[in-house]
């Protein structure tokens, strides 16, 4: 395989069979992973190709699993551990933050946790409640952690491979709602650096930044705006710990302008970090306020109201006509 | 392992003097016994054990330091040299039977009271005050004694073992894992997640929980309805309670329960029946939930004073080797003593050190900010 068209399902099935079979140590790990192949068929057929020793069925507990993918790593391991949705994190939320984000440095760099947790985050697909939600600011705000969000296929594949290789714990965020969107994918390509930021569409007006099922969004976006005479560029972030602020601040200082999209609730959110941090970096070049879309500083609703508790292409749009009017 | 009343009981020692009770009273769990409160050697149909007199002395010597070691730390934190301290004064059989019943490529999950244990594995006992001193959150090697770093969070390391000894199942090794939590951390469901995934997996896990009867101030009653040991039934392997002040019987139970888990016969519960004498940390206060009564009961089943009973009573140690123990001993806490107080305090750098293994950008920025904001003072100075 080299270059084909890949649902980000079947790119991240790929990453995962390409880590098992190059490295011995990678395990997966999690709720029906193994003959169901995942809730999403992500781990579709690899139980069979690798055996129950590899591709294990835990019990129904996700802080029995990540508590025993720190073990397994202590041992020398690497797991990749499947949480089977975003709201089902939270009893490992301990674990994560207490134990498995802390105890390399607790240690003073003796041990090394290279575990990779797999989050299927964020909404717009009709779900009951706990099934649609985007945590990352909660982990991203937790130092020894490394959080990261591919947009498309390409950046799944080879984002979950560097995940994998890292010596750090990554808490990979994968957006359930664009799982079957198709994009090329070379497996044999070079790759960037995990943590830098990209730019999915240049432009001159104004940046929009977002990550994971926002990027989308935003690019849909950006082109709606051209009909209207508006350059708008997108940079796909990527990475949401640590975040490639140089390449923010790059892009602003040319554009001048700034909106953030996520999906997440925009109080204390990733939006409110970078629109920190970039006020700071180009106070003199922006023309105006840094403004963020996205979840209200609600509970996320039930599925017949997050159309509009979600960011759209016009509340995007929407919060562009207000950046550009300043 | 429960108790067969047909399995033919091993002949007493000969040298014993006196017959000891039966280890279970009416209406009380069965409590395995070795050495009685009064240093009589007694038999159990279950747990035997044969140790030389020189092996009898090393564990009373380790049991001697180890409460030395403990006592002096105690003078240090009240002396200031030490924020915290939390005291394993009670239970020094019940660590360093178990910690001598491991193998050097077993592994250990200690909670935060670990004393005798982390002796019994090799770690230099000064470097256990670094993190109650403050100049770390722990900081050895854990790998270089198998010994993990103190966990703080109640019962966290109950899963980390579980996952290490399923790694080392994986492995196809035939070494086993040994997982230390209290009678608090009963409550905890990641000891009940644990129980669960050592269980399904048949993972080669001991869990050793030293009831100690006190959770800072809440007694045994709080966290359970049943002996604890017997909570091992209802996950499906053996549960065992031990006398936690019995170094004998604790080496040997923790030995048969180490070597089942060796041969692939899964994990199991050995409840370390104990008390803790002293306070739950320097910070506690004991006198506000506790009788002294129920301490002066306690004080009669010491762990060390029952094998010194032993030892003399079997003319197995003489005067000289207790004088030189004291000195021994002496020499330790002055070790101890000098060693934390000229413990260094780690270099302000250090804050931003091993956060991540292969490196973040926002910790370089803060670090480069933080370094020119101190050096920014050294330019004032100057």
């Amino acid at each position: 395989m080299a270059a084909e068209k890949l649902s980000i399902v079947k790119a991240i099935n790929a990453s995962l069979r390409t880590a098992l079979e190059t490295d011995p140590k990678v395990l997966i790990m999690g709720e029906d992973v193994g003959k169901l192949g995942g809730v999403f068929r992500v781990t579709d057929g690899l139980q069979k190709d690798f055996g129950e020793d590899r591709v294990i069925d835990t019990p129904l507990a996700e802080s029995g699993i990540v508590g025993t993918a720190i073990g397994l790593a202590l041992r020398g391991y690497r797991p990749v551990v499947e949480i089977q949705f975003d709201g089902f994190v939270f009893p490992a939320y301990d674990q994560i933050v207490t134990q498995l984000a802390k105890m390399h440095a607790r240690a003073l760099g003796k041990i090394k946790l290279p575990v990779v947790i797999r989050i299927p985050y964020g909404g717009a697909i009709g779900a009951v409640e706990h099934h649609s939600e985007s945590p990352e600011a909660l982990f991203a705000h937790v130092p020894g952690l490394k959080c990261v969000s591919p947009s498309n296929a390409a950046d799944a594949y080879w984002m979950l491979q560097q995940a994998i290789q890292s010596d750090d714990p990554v808490i990979f965020f994968e957006p359930k709602r664009r799982y079957h969107d198709r994009s090329e994918v070379d497996t044999e390509a070079i790759p960037g650096p995990l943590h830098a930021a990209r730019t999915a569409r240049q432009g001159t007006d104004l940046t929009l930044a977002a990550y994971g099922p926002m990027v989308k969004t935003c690019l849909e976006a950006a082109a709606a705006a051209e009909e209207e005479g508006k350059s708008l560029e997108v940079l796909d972030l990527r990475s949401m710990s640590p975040i490639d602020f140089d390449a923010i601040q790059a892009s602003v200082e040319k554009t001048r302008r700034l909106v953030i999209v996520h999906e997440a609730p925009v109080f204390l959110g990733t939006g409110s970090e970078i629109a920190a941090r970039i006020t700071e970096r180009c106070f003199y070049h922006l023309e105006a306020p840094v403004l963020r879309v996205g979840g209200y500083h609600a509970p996320y609703p039930p599925s017949r109201l997050e159309d509009e508790y979600l960011p759209g292409l016009d509340r995007v749009l929407d919060a562009v006509d207000r950046a550009l009017a300043y | 392992m429960t108790v067969d009343s047909t399995a033919a009981r091993k002949p007493r020692r000969s040298s014993s003097k006196r017959a000891g009770k039966p280890a279970a009273s009416p209406g009380q769990p069965e409590l395995v016994q070795l050495l009685t409160p009064e240093g009589v050697r007694v038999e159990h149909p279950d747990y035997s054990i044969d140790l030389t007199p020189e092996e009898l002395r090393g564990l009373y010597r380790d049991m001697v330091l180890t409460r030395r070691f403990d006592a002096e730390a105690t003078t240090l934190q009240r002396q200031g040299e030490l924020g915290l301290w939390a005291s394993l004064l009670g239970q020094e059989a019940a660590q360093i039977g178990s910690g001598r019943a491991t193998r050097p490529d077993d592994y250990v999950f200690p909670t935060y009271r670990e004393h005798g244990v982390a002796w019994c594995r090799g770690v230099d006992p000064t470097n256990l005050l670094g993190m109650f001193r403050g100049v770390n959150h722990g900081g050895w090697d854990p790998n270089e004694n198998n010994f993990h770093l103190y966990t703080i969070v109640i019962g966290s390391q109950a899963l980390h073992a579980t996952g290490y000894a399923m790694g080392v199942a994986k492995d196809g090794a035939d070494s086993a894992v040994i997982a230390y939590f209290g009678d608090g951390a009963s409550s905890q469901g990641d000891v009940a997640e644990a129980f669960t995934f050592s269980a399904v997996y048949n993972a080669p896990v001991v869990f050793f929980c030293q009831n100690n009867q006190w959770a800072i101030s809440e007694p045994t009653e709080r966290q359970t309805r049943v002996p604890l040991y017997q909570r091992a039934q209802g996950y499906g392997f053996p549960g065992v309670r031990v006398d936690g002040n019995d170094v004998l019987a604790v080496l040997a139970v923790t030995k048969a329960a180490l070597e089942r888990a060796r041969t692939g016969q899964g994990p199991m519960l050995i409840e370390a029946f104990t008390y803790r004498m002293g306070a739950h940390t320097t910070s506690d206060d004991p006198t506000k939930y506790r009788r002294d009564e129920e301490r002066e009961q306690w004080e009669a089943k010491d762990p060390i004073l029952r094998l010194r009973a032993y030892l003399e009573s079997e003319g197995n140690a003489d005067e000289t080797f207790f004088a030189e123990l004291e000195t021994e001993a002496d020499a330790l806490a002055k070790r101890v003593r000098d060693a934390v107080r000229t413990m260094p305090d780690p270099d302000n750098m250090a804050i931003f050190e091993n956060i991540y293994a292969d490196g973040h950008a926002l910790v370089d920025e803060e670090r480069a900010q933080f370094a020119a904001y101190q050096a920014s003072f050294a330019e004032e100075s100057n």
